[in-house]
C-alpha cells in the first residue's frame, strides 16, 4: 500500500467561512473550519477521515472536489493543482472525482426518476447518446445491486439503504477514479449499513477506486479504511495505517476517542478516558495545541506552542509535543 | 397470551407492560406500530430496549406515559406501574405520574427545551407544577444545585442561559436535570446520546449510570446502538416490527442470543479491533406495519427458517416464551405446537427427543 503512487496530495489546505455582522454588514469573524491540513491519498486505497461534528472533515472532502472555494493551500490530482484548473480542464477533472452524500433522503431530486438523476452527470458531460447513457445508468444500477426496472421509479419508492445505493450509482456512472464518501452510512440502520459497506468494498476491489471515507464512527472507519486521518477542530492530529491507529494510537485525542466508543461486549471492562468539556468553537479556537484545554496530559508548552504533524514512526504522523511517551 | 414471567426472586417489577397495542389510524390503513408488547423493569435496573428504526421502541415508551396523540391510539394492553394500571387512569391525572414518578428524556435535547425561557426557569417550572406552594427562590436554588449535579460548569450563571447558548451535550445534561428534579422512580431515556459525539456520549452515559446507582432510579434505555446496550443495560428487550422478539440479561444477549434477528443484528455491526472482510447482512427489509404477515414477522428474512425447513413460521405467530430462566424468545425454533416440534433446545442446540 505504501509503495503505491499518490493520487491526491493535499497541502496546507485552509478554508475559513466569514461571519457577517454589524449594521453595515461586514466580516466580523471567521470560522476556521479547516486550518492547514496536509495529507496524501494513494491510488486504490481508502483513507478514513474521522472526527467529531464541526471538526472540518466534511469541509475537507468538499473543498478537495472544489465544491467549496478554498481559502488557501493546494490539492494536486496526479500532480496538477486542481485549484489552478479552469474551463474544460476543470470539467474533465470533475468526472474523475465524485461524491456520495450523507443523507440519502435529501440528496436525490424527489421529482426525477432515479435513472434520470443518475444519468444527469453523463448528459452534462455530453457522454454518449441517449441510448448509451441509458445503458450506462443500468450498468451502474446493477453494480449496486439494483435492477433495470428501478430506473423509472422515484426516490420515495426506495428505502434508506436503497437510496444510498442510488447515490453510489450516481457517482459510479461517471467512471470516476476517486470518490469522497461523506458519512455514507451514518443515516442507516446497522443491518442496512453493513450491506452498503460491503458494496463499497466490492466496488473498490472490482473497479480500482480510491476513496476518502469521511465519518465519525470509528468502528465503521476501521472496517473500511487502509489508513486513517483523525481531525480535531480544523487540524489533523494523527495519520497512520488502520492497524497502528487502533492498536497503538499516539495522540491523546485519538486515545480518548477510541476509549469513548461503547463496545458491544458486556464482559469488557475498560479504563475509560472520559474527556472533560465540549469541543471549543472553531470561531475562536484555543491557542497553541487546539486540544490542550481537554487534554489529560497537557502542559504549559501546549497552550503556547502549536505542535507540528511529525512522523514518529514510518507512516505514522502525530501532532503532539509529548507523543513519544506513548511509543 | 403466553404466560408472563414475573420478576425473579419474588421482587415485584416496578413496571410491567402486558400485551400493549398502539395503532395509528392513517388514511393508508392501520399502522400497527406496537402490537402486543410484553416486558418488565425491575426496581433500580437498566432495561435496554433495542431495535432498528420503525420497530416501535419509541412509541412503546410514549405509550407508557400515554403521550400518544391522534391518529395514534392505545388500543389494548396494560401498563402496570407499582401495581397500578396506568391505562385505567383518567388521562388528566397522568400529570401526577409524568415527571414526578416517571420522567423521560429525548434524542434531540435542543428541540425538547423551550427556546424562549432560561434553562433555570424551565427546571423551576418542574418544581412548581408539582408543588404550587414552593417559593420561586427556593426552586431556583434547587435548580442550580441540580445543574451542578449533572456537571454543568458554572451552574449559577448557566441557569440564566437560553437553550441556544448551550452545546448539545450541555442541553442533554439540562434535560437530565429536569428529568431527575423530582427523583422519579423510573427514567425513560429515548436515544439520549444518538445526536451527540462519542466523547460527549461517554460523558452522558456516565452521568446516567451514576444517577442510576445513586438514586436507584430504574431506567429504560432505548437505543439502536448495541455498544451502548452492552455498556449500560442489565437486561435487554429486542424489538422487531412492533413486538418483543427476545428478552434476556445483557450477558445472555451477546453470548447466547437465540432469536435469528438478534443474532443477525449482532453479527452485522463492525466491531472495533476485529477486522472482517465482509459484514454479515440481514437480507430483505422490515415488513410493512400496515400489511403485516400472518406468521412470524421476521420469517421472510430469516436464515434459520430456511436452514431448518420450517413451514409454520409463515403461517402462525410464535409466542414470547421463557425458554431458559430469565430468557424469553419469540421463535418457532424453540416452541412446540400442534404438528410442530421445536428443532432446537436453547443452551444445548440439540434436537429435541
Amino acid at each position: 500500500m505504501m509503495t503505491a503512487k499518490p493520487l491526491i496530495e493535499v497541502q496546507d489546505l485552509v478554508k475559513y467561512y466569514p461571519v457577517q455582522g454589524g449594521i453595515i454588514p461586514h466580516t466580523v469573524a471567521e470560522v476556521q473550519a479547516v486550518d492547514g491540513v496536509s495529507f496524501t491519498v494513494y491510488e486504490g486505497e481508502t483513507l478514513g477521515l474521522v472526527g467529531e461534528s464541526g471538526c472540518g472533515k466534511t469541509t475537507v472532502g468538499r473543498t478537495m472536489l472544489r465544491l467549496e472555494t478554498p481559502t488557501g493551500g493546494e490539492v494536486r490530482f496526479e500532480g496538477a493543482n486542481i485549484f489552478d484548473l479552469k474551463g474544460p480542464a476543470l470539467k474533465a477533472l470533475r468526472r474523475e472525482m465524485q461524491i456520495v452524500f450523507q443523507d440519502p433522503f435529501a440528496s436525490l431530486d424527489p421529482r426525477l426518476p432515479i435513472g434520470e438523476s443518475i444519468g444527469e452527470g453523463l448528459a452534462i458531460h455530453g457522454m454518449g447518446n441517449g441510448r448509451e447513457r441509458y445503458e450506462r445508468v443500468i450498468e451502474a444500477l446493477s453494480r449496486v445491486g439494483l435492477e433495470r426496472y428501478h430506473a423509472t421509479r422515484y426516490p420515495h419508492e426506495f428505502s434508506g439503504g436503497q437510496r444510498q445505493r442510488i447515490g453510489i450509482a450516481r457517482a459510479l456512472v461517471m467512471n470516476p477514479r476517486f470518490i469522497v464518501l461523506d458519512e455514507p452510512v451514518s443515516a442507516l440502520d446497522v443491518s442496512i449499513q453493513a450491506e452498503v459497506l460491503n458494496i463499497l468494498k466490492d466496488l473498490q476491489r472490482n473497479m480500482g477506486l480510491t476513496y476518502l471515507f469521511v465519518a465519525h464512527n470509528l468502528a465503521v472507519v476501521e472496517h473500511i479504511s487502509d489508513r486513517v486521518a483523525v481531525m480535531y477542530l480544523g487540524k489533523i492530529v494523527e495519520v497512520t495505517t488502520r492497524a497502528a491507529l487502533f492498536r497503538k494510537p499516539l495522540h491523546p485525542y485519538t486515545q480518548a476517542l477510541l476509549s469513548a466508543i461503547p463496545m458491544p461486549d458486556p464482559t469488557l471492562k475498560r479504563d475509560r478516558v472520559i474527556l472533560k468539556g465540549d469541543v471549543p468553537s472553531p470561531l475562536n479556537p484555543p491557542k497553541g495545541c487546539r486540544f490542550h484545554p481537554r487534554c489529560p496530559i497537557a502542559e504549559e508548552r501546549c497552550s503556547v506552542e502549536e505542535p507540528a504533524l511529525r512522523e514518529l514512526e514510518s507512516g505514522h504522523q502525530v501532532a503532539c509535543h509529548f507523543a513519544e511517551r506513548f511509543l | 397470551m403466553p404466560a408472563k414471567s414475573a420478576a425473579p426472586n419474588g421482587n415485584a417489577p416496578i413496571l410491567e407492560v402486558r400485551d400493549l397495542k398502539t395503532y395509528f389510524f392513517t388514511e393508508d390503513g392501520v399502522v400497527k406500530a406496537v402490537d402486543g408488547v410484553d416486558f418488565y423493569v425491575k426496581h433500580g435496573e437498566v432495561l435496554g430496549l433495542v431495535g432498528e428504526s420503525g420497530c416501535g421502541k419509541s412509541v412503546t415508551s410514549l405509550s407508557i406515559l400515554r403521550l400518544i396523540d391522534r391518529p395514534g391510539e392505545i388500543v389494548g394492553g396494560e401498563v402496570f406501574f407499582e401495581g397500578e394500571n396506568l391505562l385505567d387512569r383518567p388521562l388528566d391525572s397522568m400529570v401526577d405520574i409524568r415527571g414526578d414518578r416517571i420522567s423521560m428524556i429525548f434524542q434531540q435535547p435542543k428541540s425538547s427545551l423551550n427556546p424562549v425561557f432560561k434553562v433555570g426557569s424551565q427546571i423551576v417550572e418542574v418544581f412548581q407544577i408539582h408543588d404550587e406552594k414552593m417559593d420561586k427562590a427556593v426552586a431556583w436554588e434547587k435548580a442550580v444545585a441540580l445543574l451542578k449535579r449533572v456537571g454543568i460548569p458554572d451552574p449559577e450563571s448557566k441557569a440564566h442561559a437560553y437553550p441556544h447558548q448551550l452545546s448539545g451535550g450541555q442541553a442533554q445534561r439540562v434535560m437530565i436535570a429536569m428529568a431527575m428534579a423530582l427523583q422519579p422512580e423510573l427514567l425513560i431515556a429515548d436515544e439520549p446520546t444518538t445526536a451527540l459525539d462519542v466523547t460527549i456520549q461517554a460523558q452522558i452515559l456516565d452521568l446516567i449510570r451514576e444517577l442510576n446507582h445513586e438514586t436507584n432510579t430504574a431506567v429504560i434505555l432505548i437505543t439502536h446502538d448495541l455498544g451502548v446496550i452492552a455498556e449500560m443495560a442489565d437486561r435487554v428487550a429486542v424489538m422487531y416490527a412492533g413486538q418483543i422478539v427476545e428478552e434476556v440479561s445483557v450477558e445472555g444477549l451477546f453470548k447466547n442470543g437465540l432469536h435469528p434477528y438478534t443474532q443477525g443484528l449482532i453479527k452485522s455491526i463492525p466491531v472495533l479491533g476485529s477486522v472482517q472482510e465482509q459484514l454479515n447482512t440481514i437480507p430483505g427489509s422490515v415488513p410493512n406495519l400496515i400489511d403485516l404477515p400472518a406468521g412470524c414477522r421476521f420469517a421472510s428474512r430469516c436464515p434459520a427458517r430456511v436452514e431448518h425447513g420450517l413451514s409454520i413460521c409463515e403461517e402462525h405467530m410464535p409466542n414470547l416464551l421463557e425458554v431458559a430462566p430469565g430468557h424469553e424468545v419469540r421463535c418457532w425454533l424453540y416452541e412446540d405446537a400442534a404438528g410442530h416440534t421445536a428443532p432446537l433446545k436453547p443452551g444445548k442446540g440439540k434436537k429435541k427427543k
